[in-house]
This record gives C-alpha cells, sequence and structure tokens, in this order.
C-alpha cells in the first residue's frame, strides 16, 4: 500500500506530464455487478490520454436518499464523495444517472455555503464517461471490432440531465462490423427508476416489458446502454421471456471488452477471463 | 370529489388487468406525443415562446395581488360581477347561489377541470338543478359517472364499443334507439341531444384557459364549439377560474395560446378560441343578461409562497400526462382524484395531502419527460422529489424504507466496511446464481421479480477488488 495514499495511479507517472489526472467514480451497481464496465472505462480513458486513478473512498452517489427524500443522508454520502474525488482534474462515471447526481451535489448544500463552494467545483468538472471521452478528450473512434447487430437505449438522466444521444453512436459507428438498429421509442424510460422498480413492480415490470418488446422488434442480436441499473432491468426483463438478446455497457464494446457473458447470461466455464 | 389517492397501488394494479382499459390506452398512447413533436418541429421559434411564457407566468404571479385586481376592476366596469372563493366550499356555494337567484333548471356545462377539482357538479344536482356537460368527452363521463381520466380528452380510458352502449343505454329515452358503431354517428347522435339541452339551459358554466386582465376578457378553447354554445346562449353565464389563470395582456394570452394547442394535441390552434367580456351590452344580437366570475384560490395562495410556485404556471395542456410512461401504462383513474399524470402528482398532495397522496410523488421513475415537454418549464421532477422530501420530514413513508435509506446512509460513509461488505456481496450472489448467471427468485427481494424478471448475477469479484489486485501486481 501507498502510505498515505488513498487513490492508487494507473497512469505512467504521477509527475508533471500533460496527462489530465481523471478520477474514476465507478458506480456501486459497476461495483458490484459488473466490474467489466469499471476496467473498460479505465480503458478508454487511458486511451484518451489519461491518467487514471480510482479513489478507495468512494461509495455511492447518493440517489437512494435523494430520490427517496433523505437530503440529509444524500448530503453525507456526498461529503464523503466530495472528499474523495475534489482534487483531480476530472470525474468520470460509466453512468449518465450517477454523473447526474454528482453534478446536483450544489444543490444538497443550501445551507452550507462551503460545501456548496466544494460541491460545485467538483460538479463542474463531472461527466459521464462517453461524453467525456468525446466532448471534452475529442475522441472520434475507438479501435474495436464488434460484428453484431446492436441496438441503443438512451437511459433518461443521461439523456435529458446531460445531453447525451449522438455522443455513443458516434464512436459505436466507428467499430467495425457493429451494425446499429436504432430502437423504436428509444428515450421511453425502461421502468427501472431506482427504488421505483421494487415499490411498484407491476407498473415497472410493463414498462420493461413494453421495452422488451421494442427491443425484440429491432432484430438485433444485443442491446447496449449507458446505465447499469437500466440494463439490470432490462436484461432481467429479456432473460425472463427467454430471448436471444445479449446486454452490455456501451463501454465494454467500445473498449473491445465485451468477450464476457452479457448482463444475466450463463457463466462460461473456468478459463474465460 | 373523495379523493381515492391513498389507495393507488391497487388501483394501479387494477388498472394493469383492465384488459378493456388497456385497449384504450394503447389505442391513445404515442398519438398525441407524436403530434405533439410535429407541430413543435414545425415552429423555429418554440424554444424561444417557451421562455416568454415562463416570464409572462412568472412577472404575473411575482404581481398577482395587482393583476386580479385589475382584472377584477375590467371585469366590473363591462357590467360582471366577481365572486372570490377562498375554499372548494365556497366556489361550490357561490355557484349553487348564482344560479338559485336567477331561477334556474337546467344548466349545461363547457369543460372546466376547476370544476371537477371544487365539485360543482355534485353541489348543483344535490341543490336540485339538472346539469349536463357539453364537451363530448365530458359529457360521456358524465353519463357514465366517473370522472375524468386526463385533463384534455376525459374519456380518453373508454373504448368506441363502451361509448356505443353508454349512448344506446342513455339516448332510448330521447327516442335514439339504434345501437351505432361509427365515431361519427355517435359525435351526430351526441350533438343532437346536446343541442336541445343548449337551448334549454337557463345557466352555462363555462371555465377559463386565461383571464385577460386589462379586458377583463376570459379565453376558453375548444375543438366542438361547444364553449361557444355554453357562454352565449344560457341568459346567465359563470366562469370559474383558478386565481393563476390571469395574465396582463391579449398579447400575452396569445402567447400562451401558441404553446398550448401544440403541446396538449398538436395543433396550431385549437377550432374555437372563444373570448367573453361582460354581459350582452344594448344593441348586442347575443350574449348573457348575467355575467358572473367565480376567482378560485383552493390552495393557489398556499402554493404561491412556497417551493411548489412554479406548479402555478401550469397551462393545463395535458402534455406531461401524454409523456408519462406510467401515465401511459396506468391511465389517469388510478391517481384517485382529478387531476393525474405529472402535474397531478404534484398537485394532488398539495390538495388533498401527502397522507392521502403520498404515493404520488413516489409512483415516478424520475425519468424527466414531462418536464422536458412542459411548455411553460415547469421542473416537476424536482418538484416531486420535494414533496418526497416533505414526506420523509413527516414521517410519512413507509418504516422498513426509512430504516434501509439509513442503513445505507451509514455503509456509504464508511468506506472500508463497504468495500468488503461489497465484495461478500458480489462472491455470494455470484456463488448462488452458480452457471446460470442469474436468479429467477430470491428471498427478500421478491417486488423486484414481481416486476416479471429475472436478476442478473454479479460477475463475482467487485471492481474494487480487481483493480486493488492489478495495482499490486504493478507495484
Ligand atoms: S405541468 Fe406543464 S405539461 Fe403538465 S399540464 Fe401543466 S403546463 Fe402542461
Amino acid at each position: 500500500m501507498n502510505p498515505g495514499a488513498d487513490s492508487v495511479g494507473a497512469g505512467a507517472g504521477s509527475g508533471a506530464d500533460a496527462r489530465p489526472r481523471v478520477a474514476l467514480f465507478v458506480t456501486c451497481l459497476a461495483n458490484i455487478y459488473r466490474p467489466n464496465v469499471g476496467l473498460a472505462a479505465v480503458a478508454l480513458l487511458e486511451r484518451a490520454g489519461c491518467t487514471v486513478e480510482v479513489p478507495l473512498t468512494q461509495t455511492c452517489c447518493g440517489q437512494p436518499s435523494y430520490n427517496n427524500g433523505d437530503l440529509d443522508g444524500a448530503a453525507k454520502t456526498a461529503r464523503q464523495t466530495i472528499e474523495a474525488f475534489e482534487d483531480f482534474d476530472y470525474v468520470v462515471a460509466p453512468s449518465g444517472s450517477c454523473g447526474g447526481m454528482l453534478r446536483d451535489f450544489p444543490r444538497l448544500f443550501a445551507s452550507e455555503p462551503g460545501w456548496q463552494q466544494r460541491a460545485r467545483a467538483m460538479a463542474e468538472k463531472t461527466y459521464e464517461l462517453i461524453s467525456f471521452l468525446t466532448d471534452i478528450r475529442g475522441m472520434t473512434s475507438v479501435d474495436a471490432a464488434y460484428p453484431h447487430r446492436v441496438t441503443y437505449h438512451d437511459s433518461c438522466h443521461g439523456l435529458r440531465a446531460l445531453g447525451i444521444k449522438e455522443q455513443p453512436r458516434r464512436l459505436l459507428g466507428t467499430v467495425r462490423g457493429l451494425e446499429l438498429a436504432e430502437l423504436a421509442d428509444s428515450e421511453i424510460c425502461c421502468g427501472f427508476g431506482g427504488t421505483f422498480c421494487v415499490k411498484y413492480p407491476e407498473i415497472s415490470g410493463r414498462m420493461v416489458s413494453d421495452k422488451a418488446a421494442a427491443i425484440n422488434a429491432t432484430e438485433a442480436e444485443v442491446l447496449l446502454g449507458g446505465d447499469l441499473g437500466c440494463l439490470l432491468n432490462i436484461a432481467g426483463r429479456l432473460g425472463r421471456e427467454g430471448g436471444r438478446v445479449r446486454v452490455y455497457h456501451v463501454a465494454e464494446v467500445l473498449a473491445g471488452m465485451a468477450d464476457v457473458p452479457g448482463l444475466g447470461d450463463p457463466r462460461q466455464p473456468k478459463g474465460g477471463s | 370529489m373523495e379523493p381515492l389517492s391513498h389507495a393507488f397501488k391497487e388501483r394501479s394494479v387494477w388498472a394493469l388487468q383492465d384488459e378493456t382499459l388497456q385497449v384504450a390506452l394503447n389505442r391513445a398512447k404515442d398519438g398525441f406525443a407524436v403530434k405533439r413533436a410535429k407541430a413543435v418541429g414545425a415552429l423555429p421559434e418554440f424554444e424561444s415562446l417557451r421562455d416568454r411564457a415562463v416570464d409572462i407566468k412568472n412577472h404575473t404571479l411575482e404581481n398577482l395581488d395587482h393583476y386580479l385586481e385589475r382584472y377584477a376592476d375590467a371585469v366590473e366596469r363591462s357590467g360582471g360581477k366577481v365572486h372570490w372563493a377562498s375554499s372548494a366550499e365556497d366556489a361550490r356555494r357561490i355557484v349553487v347561489e348564482i344560479c338559485q337567484a336567477s331561477g334556474a333548471r337546467m344548466i349545461t356545462k363547457g369543460k372546466s377541470m376547476v370544476g371537477e377539482e371544487v365539485g360543482v357538479n355534485g353541489a348543483l344536482e344535490e341543490a336540485g338543478f339538472e346539469v349536463v356537460e357539453t364537451d363530448l368527452g365530458e359529457y360521456i363521463i358524465q353519463l357514465a359517472h366517473e370522472p375524468p381520466s386526463h385533463i384534455i380528452v376525459p374519456a380518453v380510458h373508454k373504448t368506441r364499443g363502451q361509448i356505443a352502449d353508454l349512448f344506446h343505454q342513455n339516448h332510448q329515452k330521447y327516442g335514439l334507439t339504434r345501437k351505432l358503431a361509427e365515431v361519427p354517428e355517435m359525435v351526430n347522435e351526441a350533438r343532437q341531444v346536446l343541442r336541445d339541452k343548449y337551448l334549454a339551459a337557463d345557466v352555462g358554466i363555462t371555465g377559463a384557459n386565461f383571464l385577460i386582465a386589462e379586458s377583463g376578457t376570459s379565453v376558453i378553447v375548444t375543438n366542438e364549439g361547444n364553449g361557444d354554445l355554453t357562454c352565449s346562449l344560457p341568459k346567465v353565464h359563470i366562469v370559474t377560474a383558478g386565481i393563476e389563470k390571469v395574465v396582463p395582456t391579449a398579447e400575452d394570452a396569445s402567447t400562451l395560446l401558441r404553446l398550448l394547442g401544440r403541446s396538449a394535441t398538436g395543433q396550431d390552434m385549437t377550432t374555437y378560441t372563444t373570448f367573453t367580456t361582460g354581459p350582452k351590452r344594448s344593441g348586442d344580437t347575443d350574449g348573457p343578461e348575467e355575467y358572473h366570475v367565480v376567482l378560485i384560490d383552493n390552495g393557489r395562495t398556499t402554493m404561491l409562497g412556497d417551493q411548489f410556485r412554479e406548479m402555478l404556471r401550469c397551462i393545463r395542456c395535458g402534455a406531461c400526462m401524454n409523456h408519462c410512461p406510467v401515465y401511459g401504462a396506468i391511465g389517469g383513474h388510478a391517481y384517485g382524484w382529478v387531476y393525474p399524470g405529472p402535474m397531478g402528482s404534484v398537485l394532488t398532495p398539495l390538495a388533498v395531502g401527502l397522507k392521502e397522496a403520498g404515493n404520488l410523488p413516489n409512483a415516478c421513475t424520475l425519468n424527466g419527460h414531462c418536464a422536458e415537454v412542459c411548455p411553460v418549464r415547469i421542473p416537476l421532477p424536482d418538484l416531486l422529489r420535494t414533496l418526497r422530501h416533505r414526506e420523509y420530514q413527516l414521517r410519512l413513508g413507509l418504516k422498513p424504507m426509512r430504516w434501509g435509506l439509513a442503513a445505507w446512509v451509514w455503509f456509504t460513509t464508511h468506506p472500508r466496511i463497504y468495500r468488503m461488505g461489497t465484495r461478500v456481496q458480489a462472491r455470494m450472489l455470484a456463488l448462488l446464481a452458480g452457471r446460470k448467471g442469474r436468479f429467477r427468485r430470491m428471498p427478500l427481494a421478491g417486488s423486484w421479480f414481481r416486476g416479471g424478471r429475472d436478476l442478473p448475477a454479479p460477475q463475482g469479484e467487485t471492481f474494487m477488488a480487481v483493480w486493488q489486485r492489478r495495482q499490486r501486481g504493478k507495484g
């Protein structure tokens, strides 16, 4: 362990090179469910010329508290995140939802000017992964092959709070062999909504089965998206229906790391990566 | 109307299982959204119109007392009378009294959401008046003894077959005995029945889309022209309107009108836009002899003073519910009161209390589609979240949820324990799922599976664990 260091650098050096220091906010869902998404994010960020670090004291963005009315709880979690992330050049999350939450932090500190200042400073350098790659790092193509027919679900928070729509499509367009079949109603919510999906499972279930029907209609082999919450929900429904569509986070495909089983797919026998 | 919002959960499940309702909802689905998108796409200045509308509404709300006074003065100058109703009860009493004083028996009504809000029809019927709704949709639900399920298309939940049955049952007494199948036939038959009612009516009651302060004019939009006949044929015209409907000038009203039709139904302009100012003047060929305006507060001044002021910008276009996936799945009746969908989920708890309607602000994924299309840029998801906060502070939510949240906050603020805990969780879930890679059920997580879906299993290791190992390997 590096004494006194909470983050572990992955870049070539921590000296005075011009590579921006990017802290990855991996998100609680990617951490628990899909480490491959975090690894894909690191790979893409490094290819975009960044030094990636992963603050070890990171946990959750606080949305469960924030969206269920516990603003004090959300502020506690947020302080923890701000302390872990504020010293980096950028904060990047492979999720529009969590990235959007980090950007909303200043709202939690309306009566604490000091913290609000810090929250704002951090929010201003926080980005969702794909839009960071394209809009900030100027990435226009990736070096990956994925010879499949895919479709794409626009997760609501990324789409509406952060304006993410074209960016993933631009990069997907440069993946060799990939064919994108647009999803009808790609901007309609899949019914995940954080705790909504367990508070109102019947309504949520209807929404996700509508989404699954639209996905099946594209005849795509693979569904991609930028938010694991939505993807778990959709993969769960597709799996229950017994269909063939596999589900991946868009970063896994862009990084050329979609060679593992998709979300909810049977596990490969030992030997796969 | 007695609120039934406390039963939202049960009602939403019934709605999902009601096959006829689902047919009606599916038919309506996307129709309005597609039309709106087309109309908005054809108007390059739509976004700047929205900004202007927000400014107009904000300015008026900041000076609401001033504009209400100006409006009331102008109404009185034109020979009309203004009544102030601070509560729903006041509003009902005032309307009943006006009708009694005029010796009326038959009353026609144009569609009015504020009328539904304060329960005008019930009060009038109790007082012995015959009340007939003249908007086709309102007429249908009146026959069915149901509340509206949408603020623009109140009978959107009815199928054609159900409407044919309703007409067949209720029109026999007028000698109309044939069972109809086609929509134009039904519209014609309703017109025929309503025509006699217009002529027999003593009082006509309408709502208002806007009240113009400079001239004391009220504006209503309809697609059937029923508003014109309701306000001009009877000898008494009563306008019922919430106090937030006032705008300073006719110019302002026209800005808002350009947004209203497009946002509501995708029309550049509704078929009829009716302006009424005071009673018939000497020399006028038609118009009522008496002109009354009932200005209704019913909680609006409270909203004006708190975090929900922005909700008073609402022009009741219905775009938010037309784009709401929850509304689209369950329809309007599940919400249990007058206003459904996103705007209703803000208004209902404010009107009937969070204890009664606490489910409504929670039954939302915060996907933001409503706010994206709201012509007056009301941040509906933020307001819903504010209501959730209020509910949390009042300790009205479910206890296990509170405990769960408290535990999660503790967990997320103890990173070392968090890393260990998530590591164990990921490992265990992956082991339990085994080769299959997903769960079909799991104890204590029944709600997830009640949504008709499996739960994908984790890959096995947490990202943090993989990363730390990788860093050690490098070091
Ligand atoms: S909240 Fe906005 S979108 Fe909904 S009815 Fe009111 S004005 Fe229309």
